[in-house]
């Protein structure tokens, strides 16, 4: 991939305004089309192009599969805790009007919550795909390097 | 004014169309990869310029046009680009430009 000079500098002029577009469509979920879902898949895809034009040991040394396993997990934990704290606090399981001192600030705190949980889990889920997927049939490849004795 | 925009504005959409049609047209009709690829980025870069621009004319002055003006430059730059990468791929695979003293 060292010679492909074109493909090389358009996509380190182009993850930045995809990840960016990533939280616009995360953070702006609630008021216009968007949400955790779509935004994880296109910072996801971020993700997956620089691993296809950088190589897949680049990729890991910059977003490494302990962190999203972590994060994937971590994810789950937010949208479940948001749930389990309104039942705390007198409510059903995500029933988001008793997150706050009222129904409407519960409602955003409890969406903006639950949104942030499932594009942490889908990110880092994607992203876990792909690295294995990529990675099928190859050893290792980001500790040794290619022609390493065994 | 307000006419005179709108007009403005359907005659480049519809030449966007019109483009868009003939970039179609020629991925049928042309007779290697390499030209079906040309006339497929005329659709990309005139098709999609004009179009968008004839929505910016709808949209006025607003966060909308603002939008669009991202969503070109965004296009202005992948699209060229995925071109290039299409055709360097095909060349490496070992598809040969058709040329004309082939024929002979």
């Amino acid at each position: 991939m060292r010679e492909h000079t074109v493909l090389r500098v358009v996509t380190k002029l182009l993850i930045a305004p995809i990840i960016l577009f990533a939280l616009y469509v995360q953070f702006h979920g609630d008021y216009s089309p968007g949400g955790g879902f779509q935004a994880g898949v296109v910072f996801a895809a971020a993700i997956i192009l620089y691993a296809l034009i950088f190589g897949l040991a680049e990729a890991r040394r910059a977003v490494s599969p302990n962190l999203l396993r972590i994060t994937g997990a971590l994810g789950a934990l937010i949208f479940a805790g948001t749930g389990v704290y309104a039942m705390l606090r007198g409510g059903n399981f995500l029933d988001y009007d008793y997150l706050a001192h009222d129904a409407i600030h519960g409602q955003h705190y409890g969406l903006l919550l639950v949104e942030f949980g499932v594009g942490l889990t889908v990110v880092s889920v994607i992203t876990s795909i792909f690295y294995v997927f990529a990675g099928r049939g190859r050893r290792n490849d980001d500790e040794q390097p290619p022609g390493d004795a065994r | 004014m307000n006419a005179l925009i709108d007009t403005a504005s359907w005659i480049l959409l519809a030449g966007g169309a019109l483009l868009s049609v003939i970039g179609g047209i020629g991925m049928l009709r042309m007779p290697d990869f390499y030209t079906r690829m040309h006339a497929a980025s005329v659709t990309d870069t005139g098709g999609m310029i004009l179009m968008l621009a004839g929505l910016m004319l709808q949209a006025g002055l607003t966060l909308v046009t603002a939008k669009l003006v991202f969503v070109m430059l965004f296009l202005l730059i992948t699209s060229p680009t995925a071109t290039h990468a299409l055709a360097r791929a095909a060349l490496e695979d070992g598809i040969e430009p058709q040329v004309d003293h082939d024929k002979r």
